[in-house]
């Protein structure tokens, strides 16, 4: 026997009063924002003018939110129906990862009240990469509200409209396939462009599968790093045989990440940078490490039955994942505009994503205990 | 199974061989884009400026712009240290050692005028989501249209030379860029800093006519007086007398990154006067839109892809019970591979 179904207990708990302050505060900032401006919160200058809200909130948000891809893959593409369990959590988790990324971007847009010129013909501009980010972001978070949608209908006992939705489903599954390869990749390209702006380390033109290669490792590692947590906070049962198997997709992924990343510095000579002392170097080396010691951790069958091994390899695979993104768009970014140009967050652009990383959380705890979300063998 | 894990490596191993492929021979890339017909432009000549900040001030004057005054208690004069939402146009100074001589690297000083170099195939406009930036299919001006602008800055981000700025400090702020006085030459009149340049260090005219004006002056003898026009190459203002300086036998803007339409002669390198000198002759959207419209030609590769995905998600699906038939739902891991 094995179903969804909510967990159920107390919903305003110390922590759920927690996360809700952090998030409260998060307004704060942003009313602050929007009265006073961007440079009235954050530390966005004339040579980085994007920071943590977009590199952080919108690209590193969104690659966590592949959760929901990644197994969506698995099940549905390569048909390994043993991964069905995991569908509904990760689903939660891009959907919830894309719904505050689509609302962080209008909280950094300098004109939001244009956002409507991105949908007006006369206006969009075919070129442009972030056009397309824009469009398949905006068609994915639909998608995945209509993905999720039979838990909700089953919480509400509405089984004809269930039934009537299982029925087209499949193409809306195959479009949360398509999509994310789409944008995932394409937030890849959008650095392309920069030129010698972006370190050779980072600079090149396999961004696109680099990108989209290590958002699906994300997305992997996000599934188990969930699963021990709610196991360990929610005391859930926990999967360990599927969290073994699906630590070892994400070895194998890793692997190939690893050998095209290498490959392509070799091939462009671009190795040497790495030898340097200077941050770009030190932060390659950073990044590159959290990508191998999952390999290392992983490696043998035994040890992907481990729970605290699998833990911290999804941790490590999260933050290397991340740090790319960062190392990409801002390390390694080195301003053409003139001057001696800085960026660090201030405390305020941090206490937003803080807000909206607790978000996330609030909305999890809500949805696990209300709805037929988490797994019961 | 249609489509197994082999399978998908053995594909996915082909289109990462393809790309790395299409990184050594640029198979992918755009072709370049030409001058337009009409184009207008600027040749700035290093050597030839005074640093009097004339062209900053009738800048200002012309664009409406307020002035600048950091670290100043008593706010007197206009003193940006960059381009900025404020300043469109500034004159930066190259220094070294004693900074005796004039347009020498060594123990010398020279003058730079950093504002929109108008590229022949300009960053801004190629990733602009909602054509903010546009390029006039006659005189090439690089425009900005605020009115449509979402504010994404990714122009800002993007552009080779650091030029667009956006207003932080406005809660409706916008992006700020020279426009080549634009609203200016529209009225037949010339951008406001060569109109008030008084030794023709920043030349307006046809962007033909000033390639010449800089093939004339790299074939000038060292320290002999030649006449150097001034405002409009052609206009008929009387010109201004100098010594040539000892050129770099190289114009900037000719062929860098597609090539620009302001363009820069000087004694004193491009790299120390700030201009990015280890670039590629085209410009990075021919990549970047290379790429793009490789795999998105026609959207013909995503929709492909998507029949190929319903179709397998179809099959599996129906197999294996294993989604949506929930109220049924016992046997989720029945039926698997």
């Amino acid at each position: 026997m094995s179903t969804h179904a909510p967990i159920g207990g107390k919903l305003f708990t110390r922590p759920f009063y927690f996360f809700l302050l952090l998030f409260m505060i998060a307004l704060a900032i942003l009313a602050t924002r929007f009265i006073f401006g961007l440079g009235s919160v954050t530390n966005l200058n004339d040579g980085y003018p994007w920071g943590i809200w977009i590199v952080i909130d919108v690209m590193i948000g969104t690659a966590f939110g592949c959760a929901g891809y990644a197994v969506a893959l698995l099940v549905y593409l390569f048909n390994r129906g043993e991964y069905h369990p995991l569908v509904r959590s990760a689903l939660m988790a891009g959907m919830f990862g894309y719904t505050l990324a689509g609302m962080a971007v209008m909280f950094d847009l300098g004109r939001y009240w244009q956002f409507y010129t991105l949908m007006m013909p006369g206006y969009v501009q075919y070129n442009s990469v972030m056009l397309e980010v824009a469009w398949c972001v905006m068609a994915y978070i639909v998608v995945l509200w209509i993905e999720f949608l039979p838990t909700f209908l089953e919480r509400f006992g509405l089984k004809n409209l269930r039934q009537k939705l299982s029925k087209v489903l499949f193409i809306i599954i195959a479009l949360g396939i398509l999509l994310p390869t789409m944008h995932q990749s394409s937030l890849g390209t959008m650095a392309v462009v920069a030129g010698h702006q972006i370190s050779p380390l980072w600079q090149t033109q396999l961004l696109p599968p680099l990108f989209l290669i290590s958002a699906l490792l994300m997305g992997y590692a996000l599934v188990p790093f969930e699963a021990i947590l709610a196991s360990m906070g929610l005391r859930q049962p926990m999967e360990t045989s599927l969290l073994a198997k699906i630590s070892g997709v994400a070895l194998a992924v890793t692997i190939f990440y690893l050998v095209l990343r290498f490959a392509d510095l070799l091939w462009r000579g671009a190795l040497g940078f790495a030898f340097e002392s200077n941050l770009d170097a030190l932060m390659f080396w950073v990044e590159n490490l959290l990508f191998i010691v999952p390999v290392v951790l992983l490696a043998q069958r035994s040890s992907r039955t481990n729970p605290a091994l699998i833990f911290i390899s999804a941790v490590s695979l999260l933050l290397a994942g991340s740090i790319y993104r960062i190392n990409t768009y801002i390390i390694g970014y080195h301003p053409a505009a003139g001057g001696t140009w800085h960026y660090f967050p201030s405390v305020a652009e941090i206490m937003l994503t803080v807000g909206i990383f607790s978000f996330e959380v609030i909305l999890y705890l809500i949805f696990v205990k209300t709805l037929p979300v988490l797994h019961r063998a | 199974m249609p489509l197994n894990r082999r399978d998908f490596l053995k594909l996915s191993a082909a289109g990462v061989g393809g790309a790395l492929c299409a990184d050594a021979a640029n198979a992918a890339q755009r072709e370049t884009k030409q001058l337009p017909p009409d184009a207008v432009g600027m040749l700035y000549d290093s050597s030839l400026c005074i640093g009097c900040k004339a062209c900053m001030s009738a800048c200002k004057d012309a664009n409406n712009m307020p002035p600048e005054t950091p670290g100043q208690p008593t706010p007197l004069w206009d003193t940006p240290p960059e381009t900025s939402g404020r300043t469109l146009n500034v004159i930066k100074l190259y220094q070294n050692g004693s900074a005796e001589h004039k347009d020498q690297e060594v123990d010398g000083y020279a003058f730079m005028k950093r504002h929109c170099l108008h590229c022949v195939d300009p960053s801004c406009v190629s990733v602009c989501p909602v054509s903010a930036m546009t390029k006039d299919p006659m005189t090439g001006i690089v425009e900005h249209h605020a009115d449509r602008c979402i504010g994404c800055r990714y122009c800002v981000y993007s552009c080779p030379f650091g030029i667009p700025k956006y207003e932080y400090e406005d809660a409706f702020g916008q992006i700020q860029k020279c426009q080549f006085c634009a609203h200016l030459q529209a009225k037949g009149v010339i951008p406001a800093c060569c109109d008030v340049c008084p030794t023709g260090a920043s030349l307006f005219g046809t962007v033909e006519d000033l390639k010449q004006e800089s093939q004339r002056r790299l074939q000038m003898q060292t320290d002999q007086e030649y006449e150097f026009p001034r405002g409009k190459l052609g206009g008929g203002r009387p010109g201004h007398i100098a010594k040539a300086s000892r050129y770099l036998k190289h114009v900037y803007g000719e062929k860098e990154l597609g090539g620009t339409q302001v363009m820069y002669m000087s004694a004193v390198s491009f790299d120390k006067l700030g201009l990015p000198t280890n670039v590629p002759d085209f410009g990075y959207p021919t990549i970047s839109e290379g790429i793009q419209h490789t795999l998105y030609k026609w959207m013909l590769g995503p929709a492909v892809l998507l029949s190929g995905l319903v179709y397998v998600v179809h099959r599996n699906t129906r197999n294996h019970h294993d989604d949506d038939h929930s109220d049924s739902e016992t046997s989720s891991d029945k039926g698997t591979s």
